[in-house]
């Protein structure tokens, strides 16, 4: 069972009559720390219980796809500027923003991605060729992965 | 059918929401849970958990398929959609009805009723709503002929669009047809409905709702709420009842709303949505909005009902235990979104790891969170982490106590919106009322000038 906020309230009113400053109460399924904050009061809480999981526990879930991090020499790396879903194009079924062999400019849209429902444009950042495409259309990439490598024009 | 284990086909705070109504009645939890929110609060929190699929929502929360089948497999009496996801879907209504389970929500035809703009917009029309003046397009001729009788700036909004979405703003008649071909295509592709209509646009217009509760026979009153604190249509501090509207514009507003409600035969909570424009007193339908709203909370506050409670009842017996008489509103309550998100870089979603979490507690103060020392919020969803919710004599005292709980608000681990809350909060336009939709917007400009 767990504290509702009617609880919180009451134990609170209880201690603000009183000289205690701060509260913690464990139990098997959380911990509160209840703490006096210049005229009022603060909660923090921690849940200890063990989810209930009806199912079997997943099937060892395939080791993680390596996210590619590092720079090639010679190549510009394009990172995703954010953990979030990434897409190649401008919506199913449309044509890619860019494929291998296309020039690009530093603002040339090369994917778009999805973080918490917002759309956020990822843009090449330098000028030139694409010479590897790294992550795959739908696929989930962390902030700072490489998507893919530019061959910069010369200057 | 007597109602023993409810499902949950949600999550993040208001899947903690339910579950806490679910104990409080002694009611089984079963939290439905994606992959990525199987460790979460609601996860914790509820007496049992079924995962339903892969992170990404439409292959788990918006899955009609995978959602049933995991309520079927839990051995679920009902479900619970929530907000957001399938909780409005026509569709997903049927499929839990006709699998022996109970949908806590309105009837299919309800759904359908007021899911397409138009035909909710017709209901309201023959209800006697007012609307604002506007109508549906087929053609240019049409659409020009309409747009010089309800003159500019107008707007083009998306049939199948709907919280903001799918809408454009018309200055001018040199813009219309252009403007116009790209509502259609644009509606088309978001909503796979190509249908638009024109509405007039109110200049300086709040968004008021009204809370309704109805069995199919009789719809109550609970009031009206004010969410004009909007970016980009996305509700931020929202407010019961509405401040600064004359009493018997108020009375109107609230008998509209259940006019609608007896007009559709309403069956279940539900929100309906109008435009009041701030210069004229006028109100005009917008829209219905068939499930709880994230808002909700305000509504409780100053009302003392558990909207939750009351769905669930609703759901068992199909009938309303409450009165009109029994719904007595007292005090102000103000609710603030607290969203991981970095508002000073253009509102950065901020998905993370929350390493801290500390919170505001006491008389007068409801948290509505699911997130906790440790707690995860992952990128696949949306940016709410907590509804700080105060109550209290009036607004006044309200907004000082809102002030000072935001203020003992302290997150590690991700960027949060707190301290826009706590700018607006001290802000003397805010602090006088009844601001309208474009007051955010405009603050934040303001604030940008050096």
């Amino acid at each position: 069972m767990d504290l509702t906020n009617d609880d919180v309230e009451e134990i609170v009113r209880l201690l603000d009559s009183s000289f205690y400053d701060e509260l913690r109460l464990k139990t098997a399924n959380f911990e509160l720390r209840l703490r006096r904050s210049g005229s009022g009061w603060t909660e923090e809480k921690t849940s200890l219980s063990t989810p209930n999981l009806l199912d079997a526990p997943a099937t060892a879930a395939a080791p993680a796809a390596v996210k590619p991090s590092e720079d090639v020499e010679g190549l510009t790396s394009i990172r995703a500027p954010m953990v979030g879903t990434f897409y190649r194009a401008p919506k199913p079924g449309a044509p890619a923003f860019v494929e291998v062999g296309a020039e690009v400019t530093e603002d040339t849209v090369i994917g778009i991605i999805e973080t918490m429902k917002l759309m956020n444009s990822a843009s090449a950042g330098a000028s030139g060729k694409i010479v590897e495409i790294l992550a795959a259309n739908g696929e989930i990439v962390e902030a700072g992965q490489v998507l893919m490598r530019l061959e910069k024009s010369a200057a | 059918m007597t109602l023993r284990r409810v499902f949950i086909a949600n999550r993040g705070e208001i899947a903690v929401r339910i579950i806490r109504t679910c104990h409080k009645l002694g009611l089984i939890s079963i939290l439905g849970a994606s992959e990525a929110d199987l460790n979460s609060t609601a996860a914790k929190l509820a007496d049992e958990v079924v995962r339903i699929g892969p992170a990404r929502s439409s292959e788990s929360y918006l899955n009609i398929e995978a959602v049933i089948e995991a309520a079927l497999r839990a051995k679920a009496d009902a479900i619970h959609p929530g907000y957001g996801f399938l909780s409005e879907n026509a569709k997903f209504a049927n499929a839990v009805r006709s699998r022996g389970l109970i949908f806590t929500g309105p009837t299919e035809a309800n759904l359908e009723a007021v899911g397409d703009k138009l035909k909710a917009r017709g209901h309201a029309e023959d209800a006697g709503l007012p609307l604002a003046p506007g109508g549906s397009i087929s053609n240019p001729t049409d659409a020009r002929a309409l747009a010089a009788k309800i003159g500019f700036p107008l707007l083009v909004k998306a049939v199948g669009g709907g919280g903001g979405r799918g809408l454009k703003r018309i200055d001018a008649m040199s813009q219309l047809d252009a403007t116009v071909d790209l509502a259609i295509a644009e509606a088309n592709a978001a909503f796979g409905d190509p249908r638009v209509y024109l509405e007039r646009f109110v200049a300086s217009g709040r968004h008021v709702e009204a809370q309704i509760i109805g069995d199919g026979e009789t719809v109550l009153d609970v009031g009206l709420r004010d969410c004009s604190v909007q970016r980009r249509y996305q509700k931020l501090i929202e407010e019961a009842p509405a401040p600064g509207i004359p009493a018997a514009v108020e009375a109107r507003i609230r008998q509209a709303a259940v006019a609608f409600g007896r007009h559709l035969g309403y069956f279940g909570l539900g929100t309906v949505e109008f435009l009041y424009d701030r210069q004229s007193h006028e109100f005009y339908f917008l829209e219905m909005n068939a499930r709880i709203q994230v808002e909700h909370p305000v509504t409780e506050a100053i009302s003392g009902l558990d909207l939750v409670e009351e769905q669930l009842a609703l759901a068992e017996h199909g009938k309303l235990r409450l009165s009109q008489s029994d719904i007595r509103l007292r005090g102000h309550a103000i609710e603030c979104r607290l969203n991981a998100e970095d508002w000073t870089r253009d509102f950065r979603p901020s998905p993370g790891t929350v390493t801290r979490a500390l919170f505001p507690a006491g008389p007068g103060i409801r948290v509505d969170t699911h997130i906790e020392n440790g707690a995860s919020i992952p990128p696949f969803y949306d940016s709410l982490m907590a509804k700080i919710i105060v109550t209290g004599a009036d607004r006044a005292e309200a907004v000082a106590r809102l002030l000072s709980a935001m203020r003992q608000i302290e997150i590690e681990g991700v960027a949060t919106n707190r301290d826009l809350h706590i700018a607006l909060l001290t802000n003397s336009d805010f602090a006088a009322g009844a601001v309208d939709t474009a007051y955010l917007a405009q603050f934040l400009e303001a604030r940008a000038k050096p």
